[in-house]
């Protein structure tokens, strides 16, 4: 003990002593510590992100079988005359599969079965399209048709051989048809536009189930949170900015718009339900009660950041209106208001970016546990209908039994994600373009 | 507010008085920043406010168009009258007031708009134009007077925060100039600017004296000798002396102020 | 006169009302602006103001009071004994205001004729099939009694509607005519127009103790209902969470708090120390490049929805966790049966947190002053002992104020305890068996078909309420603590 505290007073400047030696393990030991807490945190959003993108890539595909088929006018002509036609398309269509994938080693009838498994029954399309093209006739034309989400299971590797038990969905002998197709190359993955732009489908069909019609609620929602929170929150910040007296009540507002911002979600959510449900009679499970709760919720985000704004407006700038014969509301809304304008403009992008990802509030306003089949007909339609919302749609499947859904979850997020990441940047953007410094 | 007895014994009988005031006084919360200030601004002279930081000159200043309306904190009391006519009065607008008496800040502080939006700001808000043509004319009219035409003319519709400082302040003088106000106050108006920019406002104010009351802040007594004609002295909230520029400077009646411009206090 | 088409027409005289206040102005000093007080569109505006506003408030008072008027005049329309046993009158006056409405659109759709609709008692036998022609679905049959209550509701609205039109039209031009008349040159248009802005101003201020007020009178009137048929002692003090439509359920709140504190204090163990690291090493190690890079990677992990963090509960953590601690795992334990647990809400929660922790601290950090951290370096301190015994203990309060925060974020969040930690309510310790919190049965008692009547539904109310006061409790602290702290440096 008294070596470490005699040595830096009598030690070369150069020398390492223990002591000395102790503090710098423990300086490089707590430097680590740091590191270390950074490299987790930082794992942890990589491992986030490539489960998201894992799991939820395949939602964008779906397995198609392209063939290139020839139907010969004698072939068309026959099945014309044919009291059940489709089914003859059909077995025209698995004798044409049944040749090229296997030289005539297994039954046409039996590949007839197997495709209606693997592909629904196609003999309507393909009758469909040659009374309206006869022209292809004789003549290989390309047809793109969508796999079953069993068969599609089966490929991706979620039902092997060992697992499959034999149903009227999916067989043991469906399992070579779609091997020799694959080595015959006929598979192939197309843009899965169903997901994309299509309804939800029932809890049955995972294959069928879009998010197309839940963007468009929240697409409505974000407009009744738009056109309620924005002009409120400017309307409040102003007041509270440059026209309150400092007193009582305005510390009264202030102490609730802070308080507001730290109210759970969910309580919105129940204020929602007594409020504008219970009470007001609005429409359950409608963007119009979704959008007013999440634009409630937003306020406060748009009120500081508007009103940081506001502040970041030079006083000399308000002084110089003032000093003119301008009066104060004509100093603020000619001069401070457009100044602010695009501090206000990126708080209010930030701010409706949260209310996209809310979803607890939704979930008791009803905008869940129901099948969004449709898109709104209309503008009105698409404020008061029951519609879900990309949030409220990605919890549905999350809650589905049918383990297909998952996968449409997770290509749910990748979605909202996008459209997170993006309204980010634009924010980023203007703040980066119009940032003014005084 | 005095009754009319007391304020017609100090009102000073001249014909030429444009503002009067009578025992102002001004709080900021507990803070008494003036006290019992009497002074009489004349027509078409240029009138300067000296004294060391913080002795109320300023604050006095934005008594006279009601500036100080807009801090919360502050309490005018006293008379102040323009042409015989009480300013803070009820029914005085102070926003028609402040298109009368005009002000200069200490910063130049031009909108962050275009030259003639600048000039053109004051005139349209008050309705004095009615036509494009017109304007037109208010705002050459007013960059002359505030001898920034020359330089801008070429340019009306570049930022007005593009310009150089002595620029920018020049700029605010022809914005305030453009109200046809009657009286122009100056807070401090070339503090922030360099020794040339500065001569050629001072050279502005003594034109802008043809037209106007001037009324200016300044720290430089140089300054005050060089483009007043009367001179006020304030210390610690109090007017010690006003006078006569001349006077005020070589034969000054109150030690303070002698202590003041010899350079002793402040 | 539809609302709609009547505030068009309030519209149309507001505009009218703004060229008129305008051109009239201008009249009065003969086109010279400068002889005028305001602007001339600020006397447009004013009579705009006036044509619009009293009459617009006129409409916004009747429509909140005529519906119980109507409800009144309907209510004695009916007798009494045209109450079947048993059923609520409310449910027969939905009845009545289903079959008033229903006549309006078969009438609309034009498959009955507006005198078959006057006296519709006429055609009773056959208006359930003109109902459907129009498109309107009614669940049975409809009795003389509701049918005629019916029509006195129609003849009520009818009445009303020709009073409101012609009181709303007569208070806008009553508006028009007195602001026009004031106009002269001297009227101080502005001063008026800018009132109007003003109050409009504190309206839009006002909205927030408003939502306050809204949130506040929703929970306490649900929760006194709720009281009213499930006794309180029993809900603070219930030790069992088991609620049944049966009746004889059992809604004790202890479980719920258990859960809810448990799955939070793990999520802090998670979050606290990796935030605070993260946080002292970014503000007094990493240079600036590091810092602008990590920074906003760690701000993503803030931005990402809380539906995102609860299906990775769902799906990655939980069965990863499984396959560790659970049956045939790896450590060849049993201790967890199903993917949802404490644990997995927990972790999940906590890398939510990490942000929240680190930005806060970050903060905090960096408002200790330069000059305490340049006396410990000048004694010959080095950094971590700088850290540890100058800024650290200097800003523990501000730190102890973040975790409250984040404490208060972990008790409310709703989404990854939905998804990732279970339905059981249970009192357990082990961290691997499922549990549940006070907001994942708040979503639980109140999703589906929610009757307002029911304990087991009501009882959500209750919950919000305990959930309510507890994070504005943990707010209102933490920020006291933060504001101290931060007075102390200012």
């Amino acid at each position: 003990m008294t070596d470490a505290t005699q040595s830096p007073a009598q030690g070369s400047l150069s020398a390492y002593d223990a002591h000395t030696a102790k503090r710098n393990t423990a300086e490089k030991r707590f430097r680590a510590y740091g590191l270390t807490a950074i490299v987790i945190a930082l794992t942890l959003l990589v491992i986030l992100f490539t489960t998201i993108i894992r799991s939820g890539a395949p939602a964008f595909t779906r397995t198609v079988v392209e063939i290139d088929f020839t139907l010969t006018t004698p072939q068309f002509e026959a099945a014309e005359k044919k009291l059940l036609k489709t089914k003859e398309y059909n077995m025209l269509f698995a004798g044409f599969v049944a040749d090229a994938i296997s030289d005539g080693a297994l039954d046409q009838a039996a590949v007839a079965a197997s495709l209606e498994r693997i592909l629904g029954k196609v003999g309507g399309d393909i009758r469909t399209h040659y009374r309206a093209n006869p022209g292809d006739l004789d003549t290989p034309v390309a047809f793109e048709l969508s796999t079953s989400s069993r068969a599609e299971q089966y490929l991706a590797g979620d039902i092997t051989r060992d697992t499959l038990v034999d149903s009227r969905f999916l067989t043991a002998a469906d399992l070579d048809v779609i091997d020799r197709m694959k080595d015959a190359g006929f598979i192939k993955t197309a843009l899965d536009t169903t997901f994309l732009f299509g309804a939800d489908a029932g809890v049955d069909n995972p294959g069928g189930a879009g998010i197309g019609v839940a963007v468009i609620g929240s697409f409505f929602m974000m407009l009744v949170v738009l056109v309620v929170s924005l002009p409120v929150a400017v309307a409040a910040s102003i007041y509270l900015e440059e026209f309150a007296p400092q007193n009582w009540f305005t510390d009264l507002i202030e102490v609730n718009i802070s308080n507001l911002a730290a109210v759970p979600s969910i309580v919105f959510g129940i204020l929602g339900l007594a409020v504008f449900i219970q009470f007001a009679h609005l429409p359950q499970s409608s963007p119009i009660v979704g959008g007013l709760v999440l634009a409630l919720m937003t306020l406060p985000t748009i009120i500081i950041a508007t009103r940081a704004a506001l502040k970041a407006v030079p006083p000399s700038i308000r002084d110089a209106a003032l000093g003119l014969g301008a009066s104060k509301t004509q100093a603020v809304f000619h001069h401070v208001l457009p100044l602010a304008a695009p501090g206000i403009l990126t708080g209010t992008i930030i701010g409706l970016a949260q209310a996209l990802g809310e979803t607890a509030p939704l979930l008791l306003i009803g905008m869940v546990g129901f099948v969004a089949r449709e898109y709104p007909d209309g503008l009105v339609s698409g404020f008061t209908d029951a519609n879900s919302a990309m949030p409220a749609q990605i919890y549905t499947w999350a809650s589905r039994a049918d383990p297909g859904f998952y996968e449409k979850a997770w290509g749910g997020i990748i979605i909202l994600l996008i459209f997170l990441l993006s309204m980010n940047i634009i924010a980023i953007i203007l703040r980066k373009r119009f940032e003014r410094r005084w | 507010m005095l009754d009319n007895t007391i304020y017609n014994e100090r009102l000073d009988t001249m014909n030429d008085v444009k503002i009067s005031a009578r025992g102002v006084n001004v709080f900021y919360a507990d803070t008494h920043a003036i006290k019992d200030v009497d002074v009489d601004i004349k027509d078409k002279m240029v009138t300067s406010f000296i004294g060391p930081s913080g002795c109320g000159k300023s604050t006095f200043l934005r008594c006279l168009n009601r500036m100080n309306d807009t801090i919360d904190i502050c309490r005018v009391t006293g008379d102040i009258r323009m042409d015989g006519q009480d300013i803070n009065a009820k029914e005085v607008d102070p926003v028609q007031l402040r298109a009368k008496v005009g002000m200069v800040f200490q910063k130049p502080n031009p909108f962050p708009k275009s030259i003639y939006d600048n000039v053109s700001y004051g005139p349209r808000i008050h309705g004095m134009a009615r036509t494009k043509a017109e304007m037109d004319e208010i705002v050459e009219k007013s960059l002359r007077r505030g001898a920034l035409w020359d330089e801008v003319k070429d340019r009306l519709h570049a930022p007005g925060t593009g310009l150089s400082g002595g620029q920018q302040q020049r700029l605010c003088i022809a914005r305030a100039v453009a109200t046809e106000p009657q009286v122009l106050l100056m807070d401090e108006p070339c503090s922030a600017l360099d020794p040339i920019a500065t001569a050629q406002i001072e050279e502005l104010i003594e034109e802008l004296r043809q037209n106007f009351s001037v009324v200016i802040v300044t720290h430089s007594m140089q300054q005050a000798a060089r483009v007043s004609q009367r001179t006020a002295f304030f210390h610690l909230g109090n007017l010690v002396e006003y006078g006569e520029t001349g006077q005020i400077f070589t034969n000054p009646t109150d030690s303070r102020t002698e202590s003041y411009i010899t350079g002793r206090i402040g | 006169m539809s609302v709609t088409f009547l505030l068009l027409i309030l519209v149309g005289l507001a505009v009218v009302g703004f060229f008129f206040g305008r051109a009239r102005a201008l009249s009065t000093v003969q086109g010279d602006t400068r002889r005028l007080h305001s602007l001339p569109q600020y006397y447009g505006a004013h009579v705009a103001i006036f044509a619009f506003v009293p009459a617009a408030i006129l409409l916004c008072l009747w429509l909140a009071i005529l519906p119980a008027i109507n409800g009144f005049l309907t209510q004695n329309a009916l007798d009494p004994s045209d109450i079947p046993e048993g059923r609520d009158v409310s449910l027969v006056m939905e009845e009545v205001k289903q079959v008033a409405a229903g006549l309006d659109k078969a009438v609309a759709a034009g498959t009955i004729t507006a005198q078959e609709a006057d006296q519709p008692e006429q055609i009773i036998d056959d208006l359930r099939a003109r109902f459907g022609a129009a498109g309107v679905a009614l669940g049975g049959d409809v009795r003389l009694s509701v049918l005629q209550a019916a029509t006195t509701l129609r003849d009520a609205r009818a009445t009303q509607r020709t009073v409101l039109t012609v009181l709303l039209i007569a208070t806008a031009l009553a508006g028009f005519v007195w602001a026009a008349r004031q106009i002269t040159p001297d009227h101080r248009a502005r001063t008026s127009v800018e009132f109007s802005i003003k109050v409009l101003l504190i309206a839009s201020a006002l909205v927030a103790i408003l939502t306050t007020v809204g949130i506040i009178l929703s929970l306490i009137f649900n929760t006194v209902e709720f009281f009213r048929m499930f006794p309180a002692a029993d809900f603070f003090f219930g030790m069992t969470w088991q609620p049944s439509f049966q009746g004889e359920s059992y809604l004790g709140i202890i479980p719920l708090l258990w859960g809810t504190l448990y799955i939070s204090l793990v999520a802090l163990i998670v979050a606290v120390p990796i935030g605070l690291f993260a946080a002292v090493y970014l503000s007094e190690y990493a240079g600036p490049r590091t810092r602008s890079v990590v920074k906003p990677l760690l701000e993503i992990l803030a931005g990402i929805p809380t539906i995102v963090y609860g299906l990775f509960a769902l799906l990655t953590v939980g069965p990863l966790l499984v396959d560790v601690f659970g049956k045939d795992g790896l450590l060849g334990v049993t201790w967890m049966g199903g993917g949802t647990s404490v644990m997995t809400a927990g972790l999940v929660m906590g890398i939510m947190l990490i942000p929240f922790v680190s930005s806060l601290s970050d903060d905090i950090i960096n408002a200790v002053p330069q000059s305490l951290r340049d006396g410990s370096y000048g004694l010959g301190a080095t950094r971590s002992e700088t850290i540890k015994t100058v800024i650290l203990p200097a800003a523990l309060p501000g730190i102890v104020g973040a975790i409250l925060l984040a404490a208060s974020r972990a008790v409310g969040e709703t989404m990854i305890v939905v998804l990732g930690a279970g339905a059981a309510a249970r009192l357990d310790l082990n961290p691997f068996e499922a549990m549940t919190t006070v907001t994942a049965k708040i979503v639980s008692q109140l999703t589906g078909d929610v009757s307002f009547d029911s304990p087991e539904a009501m009882v959500a109310f209750a919950l919000g309420m305990t959930l309510f006061v507890i994070t504005l409790g943990l707010n209102v602290l933490a920020l006291r603590i933060v504001r101290k702290y931060r007075e102390q440096y200012d």
